[in-house]
């Protein structure tokens, strides 16, 4: 059922694409590298309601931006299949002898790759600006959640595409979701601050657990426990997949 | 063996029938054609063939699998090229040939040997490592072929294989098309809205018009059905009046109308249009002018559909805009 050489093609494709577009690995790193080193610089001394008193907001911050970065970079890896319908790739990559399943492996192991790519300079950039990770340990838990995020956001990425006809919606999804479940996420301040109202629909954005999880691997400080954290990441991240790889099924390639 | 097999297959999108109940059997070995306008239905009917669309109804085998209960199976005997370039343009011309063996499953070696030969046969050797972004149309409607050929697939199907191509790229892949069914004995499907392509190529063709097949058989025999060669009056004044009179000639074969234009297609027609010309002046119809030629198969088109294709695709055009605006105002 799962071809793994198909799974293989589609993962390199993607890395293959991913070193020769350098540009686009710039593009997509600017932005949250601009709010790192504005809102961190920019905030540094400010003491802001339930963060702990013993730590610096870059340090607070460097965990969100990180998710950030994943929340994106996963998204963008998953509507690329609208791009494909747009180029006609994708009706090569459907008329393959292939299941639909190991399709869709394929992209979430190519795209989960960049992101994590991508998620490691950041945090490579943020060591260089002072941040300091505990132990070899707290790096492994937190590529743990990135890749959890990454397969969330994938998913999520492949129903918006699967129910699109076009990238005309593009800036819509940017603006009405992306950015929304990065604001909701408490990556730029604690959730806890949100009002009530809005604070149910930050505890419904998988992105929360995953920053919370993020922030707990990295420098200890969490709103929920780690252990929490990890199961809802997870489940969120199967459930995405699932869901993904079963309208990725039902939708017409032409 | 019959390498397509086809029986009252339906595509409807939204209520709009694509391909309207058509029927046909393809030979293992042979060239088919499915010649029609832009809109007609021959994308949608190898879209359907090729497993990318489901079928509304009925049902069709190719390479004796079904394509909705066995689309694995139809997915490994049929190579495809599609009508808009389906490549991956940050790639390479041999990596989308590589990635293509192998999610085809060909092995290392096996994958080498034959990437080699068909670049060769599409003569692109030189350019196979370059970026496919920096190939031209003709380059990129060949390696496409080349790939379609890698995992040697029993049946190709061949969308407008040379639609936007220049007449000396055309040509040669006339060629690769004729040697290949010839050598491998390949069945290919090819669409087409040109109607030398059709005739040069197709063993067999079916006329499809708004989806449905309003004709099929040989060029020959589709040009024969006329009878006769065609004679083309353009003319001024009461053209019914004309037809009432020349239908009841028994020499007339077939007559339509369009426009301002008559067509009749009329046994040794050059010792007919003295007498044509006659009977015209006696009921006051001025012929403006009188071309005479063998049938082509845009005769047959225009005697099966009542338009030339170029007209057809006009309002075929119109019509299609129109179904978009229903349906956005819904």
């Amino acid at each position: 059922m799962i071809n793994g050489i198909a799974v293989y093609v589609l993962w390199l494709r993607e890395m293959k694409r991913f070193v020769r577009a350098k540009s686009r690995i710039v593009g997509t790193l600017a932005m949250p590298l601009f709010f790192l080193l504005f809102l961190g610089f920019g905030f540094k001394g400010v003491a802001i309601p339930g963060m702990p008193q013993n730590i610096n907001y870059i340090h607070f911050l460097v965990p969100g931006i990180i998710g950030m970065t994943m929340l994106f970079t996963s998204m963008f890896a998953g509507i690329s299949v609208l791009w494909d319908r747009e180029f006609g790739f994708l009706k090569e990559i459907m008329v393959a002898p292939v299941s639909r399943i190991s399709i869709v492996l394929g992209r979430i192991a190519g795209g989960s790759t960049t992101a994590i790519i991508q998620g490691l300079l950041i945090l490579g950039i943020s060591i260089l600006m002072g941040f300091r990770i505990g132990n070899v340990w707290s790096l492994a838990l937190a590529i743990l959640f990135m890749i959890l995020i990454a397969m969330t956001f994938i998913g999520l990425g492949l129903i918006f595409a699967s129910k699109m006809k076009d990238i005309q919606g593009f800036g819509l999804i940017i603006n009405f979701v992306m950015f929304p479940l990065f604001f909701l996420s408490g990556a730029l301040f604690p959730v806890e601050n949100l009002p009530m109202s809005i604070r149910y629909f930050a505890y419904a954005d998988p992105l929360t657990f995953g920053v919370d999880g993020l922030r707990g691997a990295l420098i200890s400080v969490s709103s929920f426990s780690i252990f929490l954290d990890l199961v809802i990441i997870a489940a969120s991240a199967l459930l995405m997949i699932f869901l993904g790889a079963y309208f990725f099924e039902k939708s017409e390639s032409v | 063996m019959d390498s397509i097999k086809v029986e009252n297959l339906v595509k409807q999108f939204n209520g709009f029938t694509a391909v309207d109940h058509i029927s046909f059997r393809v030979p293992q070995g042979e060239i088919f054609g499915l010649l029609g306008p832009n809109g007609a239905g021959k994308t949608t009917t190898i879209n359907l063939l090729s497993t990318l669309l489901k079928p509304t109804s009925g049902s069709a085998k190719v390479s004796g699998h079904d394509i909705f209960d066995h689309r694995d199976e139809v997915r490994k005997n049929i190579g495809i090229v599609f009508q808009e370039p389906a490549l991956d343009n940050q790639l390479t011309g041999r990596e989308n040939l590589t990635f293509h063996a192998m999610m085809y499953g060909i092995n290392k070696d096996e994958r080498r040997k034959r990437i080699k030969r068909v670049v060769e046969l599409v003569e692109l050797t030189p350019k196979i490592d370059v970026l496919v972004d920096h190939y031209s149309g003709g380059m990129k409607r060949r390696l496409e072929i080349a790939r379609g050929l890698i995992h040697r697939p029993k049946v190709l199907f061949l969308d407008e294989p040379t639609l936007g191509l220049d007449t000396q790229t055309r040509r040669h892949i006339w060629d690769y098309i004729k040697k290949l069914n010839r050598e491998n004995q390949v069945t290919i499907i090819l669409t087409t809205h040109y109607m030398e392509e059709a005739d040069y190529l197709c063993d067999r063709v079916a006329i499809i018009d708004h989806g449905k097949i309003v004709a099929l058989d040989t060029p020959d025999q589709l040009k024969e059905m006329l009878g006769g060669d065609v004679i083309s009056l353009e003319l001024d004044g009461r053209v019914d009046d004309l037809m009432a009179v020349l239908k009841n000639l028994e020499w007339v074969n077939t007559m339509k109308k369009h426009g301002d234009h008559l067509n009749l297609t009329v046994e040794t027609a050059e010792k007919r249009i003295p007498e044509i010309i006659t009977t015209a002046q006696k009921i006051g119809v001025v012929v403006r002018s009188v071309n005479l030629h063998k049938p082509s198969l845009e005769d047959v088109f225009l005697h099966f559909t009542g338009k030339t294709i170029r007209e057809q695709e006009v309002s075929q055009i119109q019509r299609n805009r129109e179904t978009v605006k229903r349906r956005m105002h819904r």
